[in-house]
């Protein structure tokens, strides 16, 4: 499955801005909230910046979601800390 | 000529007297137009000011495409709340420094109760379900700025779950 993968913030600051990334046998359902914890679990800075219990905010296709919902293949999905705007 | 957007993401900054004479032109139904701007502030006037406090410049960033998709569903969602005849919201980005205007929210109804509630419930909306975050630089150095309880608080009181500062679900 393939995921256009975006930070911001602070996320940014330690990820990049993004990556076309191959989620390789992904479980069922492929939730926001299994990439998550896939990504966090490559190590290094991916895990200080993803890991549990560290409050973090998902989007999928540039729209709010919760950790329970499943991705698709080619989705944009952004990974961000808490938002601060206004 | 045509309709100008609802919503708009810029550096510039903007006049919250020629955004409201722009929103309620041409439409003798308005009544009242309320408007509500925020601003940088430091927090030189907090109870205990100490070096930390003195921000100097704040950025803001934000996620293009979809900062303006969604605060454009939030006006959608106050339409349906109130009966109110126009709405827009200015969001700056990029470097700003105290004193600046961040945001303006501009309503104009028929009557006033419905723009002062439909305001206060878009900035309320805005404040955590709007993709942007704020970077504060300070003589102790930079930092982001940590999201408000009280932010999600304020949008409970419209029956909506933030889920930013603390948990909860975003969607009404």
């Amino acid at each position: 499955m393939r995921i256009q993968l975006r930070y911001f913030a602070s996320l940014r600051e330690a990820l990049g801005a993004g990556e076309t990334f191959e989620w390789a046998d992904p479980p069922q359902p492929p939730t926001l909230g299994a990439l998550r914890d896939h990504l966090a679990a490559r190590g290094g800075r991916h895990a200080q910046a993803l890991a549990r219990p560290r409050a973090l905010r998902c989007a999928l296709d540039q729209t709010m979601r919760d950790e329970s919902t499943p991705v698709h293949d080619g989705a944009e999905v952004a990974f961000f800390p808490p938002v601060t705007g206004g | 000529m045509p309709t100008p957007p609802r919503v708009r993401i810029q550096t510039a900054d903007f006049d919250l007297a020629a955004e409201a004479a722009s929103l309620r032109a041409g439409d003798a139904g308005v009544g009242a137009v309320v408007g509500f701007v925020g601003t940088v502030r430091d927090r030189h006037g907090s109870a205990a000011p100490s070096a930390a406090d003195r921000v100097e410049t704040m950025e803001l960033e934000h996620y293009p495409g979809m900062t303006e998709r969604a605060i454009e569903s939030m006006i959608d969602e106050a339409m349906r709340r109130f009966d109110i005849r126009a709405a827009r919201v200015v969001h700056r980005v990029g470097p700003l420094q105290p004193l600046d205007q961040i945001v303006l929210v501009v309503v104009a109804s028929a009557h006033r109760g419905q723009a002062f509630q439909a305001c206060e419930f878009l900035i309320d909306y805005l404040k955590t379900q709007a993709p942007f975050w704020k970077k504060e630089t300070t003589p102790e150095g930079a930092g982001w700025v940590d999201a408000r309880v009280a932010d999600d608080e304020a949008l409970a009181r419209w029956g909506i779950g933030a889920g930013n500062a603390g948990p909860g679900s975003g969607t009404p």
